[in-house]
């Protein structure tokens, strides 16, 4: 496939031995734009950590395209506020991928962070300590340090958490001047309407993508209702998931509207709540 | 005008081992204080103390095999401080573990082999000797590494800046973009190393991490932007120094305490009076624009 950005063989990632996302196979386009929704504990940051590479997979490969350059909004950032910094030095580290660690910061850079912070409507605020910023600047000051970095894929981890609804609007805008830019976007995200009117494709986890495809599609009712009943809690005895009894087919591509079909489904999920729909 | 040059200018121009203590004592704040600074900002303010603990085995080791020889207890020294930089930061980059409890473990195990050296052979004078130091006994040999250090410091300091900032900033973000993270990180704690061997030099284990840290948690309450923030440190670093070798000097006291303590009287007056500190934060508050 020559227009696939990121492949998923058989990956699985997690901590210690219990798998957060379970056996994902599947591709996304280039220039796709892909809302990933699921309950909390569905395994969306997960996936996200395990594209970016901050997470090694447990088992198969996720495959980004030759020559892809990423950018990660994470959810949990690990961004130490109280560090003496101005809203610029921030933003100035998405030169990052272009200047890195000894290229010098031009006039043109110099612009461009402006612009960037013009984009998200914090123009002026250059010179703002970042410990002196509100919650959703402070969101949009890391949108506009993504915007900087210029990238081909971006992925964007509860990006509209704790911002207002006037700037979740400007951040949509955002991001659709992105798709229409053909790059590749993946945003985890939990409110399903701001989904189905902006996001063309969904992938619905619960620790195994539920459904994954056209977002209207994808957000039906019983597939919600499946990935509600999903079972959050690990369970410290469930049964090793072995390769064998894992019947895998790795030539289906992205449109999984069945759960994965798993040896251990049942095993896995014994003490949930009632049995499983699928 | 004879008084001021008395006070200020005979005690340096006058005696050599003055000279040498100034110039070792204004290198090591050279490349001590920015260092300082960047620990301070990792909240590693406690994992310098605990380094220059560490280094006490490696030193004392020196001094078993070679006397009170400044060579072989620098080079021990940084032997041993290296191995528990590269541990701790290691056990805590690679475990669970965070890096104060890993660094808390490295040193009080190196500074239990440590002391227990130094009694096998030593007496407690000597002990005192190599935690205390003797600024007014540099000789040419220590000078000479302090140089080197401090220029090491500096260059590598250059060089990797805009990687440490940001690992210190926002540390997930640089492993998205680029793989050296984790080698700055080491990088930064064998230059740790390298300043608290320098240090422990002029102003022993234990005083060198005063100088390192005291600058730098002064120059905290001046100013919200790192650069700025290290020069400052230097500068700070620079004054202590002098007042302290001078205070020294005049009143019979031992150097490396008066110098620490002078660093002190800074960090307290700008506890109260920096433009980040308690008085202007108490006094200008109940004024404000309309935005």
């Amino acid at each position: 496939m020559t227009n696939a950005c990121l492949t998923f063989r058989d990956l699985t990632l997690g901590y210690g031995s219990h798998p957060a996302i379970h056996h994902l196979d599947g591709t996304i386009r280039k220039g796709s734009l892909t809302a990933v929704v699921g309950a909390n504990g569905s395994g969306k940051s997960t996936l996200m950590k395990g594209i970016v590479g901050v997470l090694k997979p447990m088992a198969g490969t996720v495959t980004r395209a030759a020559g892809v350059r990423t950018a990660y909004l994470p959810q949990q950032s690990e961004l130490d506020r109280s560090f003496p910094a101005r809203v610029v030095d921030l933003v100035s580290l998405g030169l990052w991928p272009k200047r890195g660690l000894l290229g010098r910061y031009t006039k043109e850079d110099r612009e461009a962070v402006s612009q960037a912070l013009m984009a998200v409507g914090l123009g002026g605020f250059e010179t703002r300590p970042i410990d002196t910023l509100s919650g959703g600047q402070l969101q949009r000051t890391l949108f506009a340090r993504v915007l900087l970095q210029d990238a081909d894929l971006i992925l964007l981890d509860e990006p509209f958490n704790a911002v207002d609804a006037k700037t979740v609007g400007d951040l949509i805008a955002l991001i659709k001047h992105w798709h229409g830019e053909e790059r590749t976007i993946m945003v985890v995200v939990h409110d399903l309407d701001l989904v189905r009117q902006n996001f063309p494709e969904t992938l619905l986890l619960a620790r195994q993508p539920v459904a994954w495809g056209e977002t209207r599609e994808t957000l039906k009712p019983e597939n919600l209702l499946r990935a509600r009943r999903f079972h959050e809690a690990w369970e410290e005895n469930a049964p090793w998931c072995e390769p064998d009894s894992h019947d895998h087919d790795h030539r289906h591509g992205h449109d999984h509207d069945h759960g994965h079909a798993h040896g251990h489904h049942d095993h896995d999920h014994h003490h949930g709540a009632g049995p499983r729909a699928a | 005008m004879d008084t001021l040059y008395g006070l200020f200018i005979a005690p340096f121009a006058d005696f050599g081992f003055m000279q040498r203590a100034l110039f070792g004592s204004l290198m090591l704040s050279l490349g001590a204080c920015p260092i300082g600074v960047f620990l301070m900002l990792r909240r590693m303010s406690l994992s310098g103390d605990a380094m220059a603990h560490a280094i006490l085995p490696g030193a004392a080791a020196g001094f078993l095999f070679y006397g009170l020889e400044i060579l072989p207890m620098t080079i021990g020294g940084l032997i041993a401080g290296i191995i528990v930089a590269l541990g701790a930061g290691a056990v805590s980059r690679f475990t669970i573990q965070r890096e104060d409890a890993s660094m808390a473990a490295f040193y009080l195990i190196s500074l239990a082999i440590g002391v227990l050296m130094v009694s096998i052979r030593g007496s407690s004078v000597d002990l005192m000797h190599v935690l205390f130091g003797t600024v007014l006994a540099l000789n040419n040999e220590a000078l000479t590494l302090i140089g080197g250090i401090v220029v090491l410091t500096l260059v590598s300091l250059t060089i990797f800046w805009r990687a440490l900032v940001a690992e210190c900033l926002d540390p997930l973000f640089l492993r998205s973009v680029s793989r050296l993270g984790s080698p700055v990180h080491f990088i930064f704690l064998g230059l740790v190393v390298l300043n608290l061997v320098g240090g422990f030099q002029a102003l022993g284990t234990l005083l060198s991490v005063g100088l390192m840290m005291l600058p730098a948690a002064a120059a905290r309450f001046w100013t919200v932007r790192v650069g700025p923030m290290c020069v400052l440190a230097v500068l700070i670093g620079f004054a202590s120094c002098i007042a302290g070798l001078l205070l020294s000097y005049h009143a019979s006291l031992p150097s490396g305490p008066a110098v620490i303590l002078s660093a002190g009287v800074v960090y307290f007056a700008s506890i109260l009076f920096g433009t980040r500190g308690v008085l202007r934060a108490r006094i200008v508050h109940h004024r404000h624009r309309t935005a």
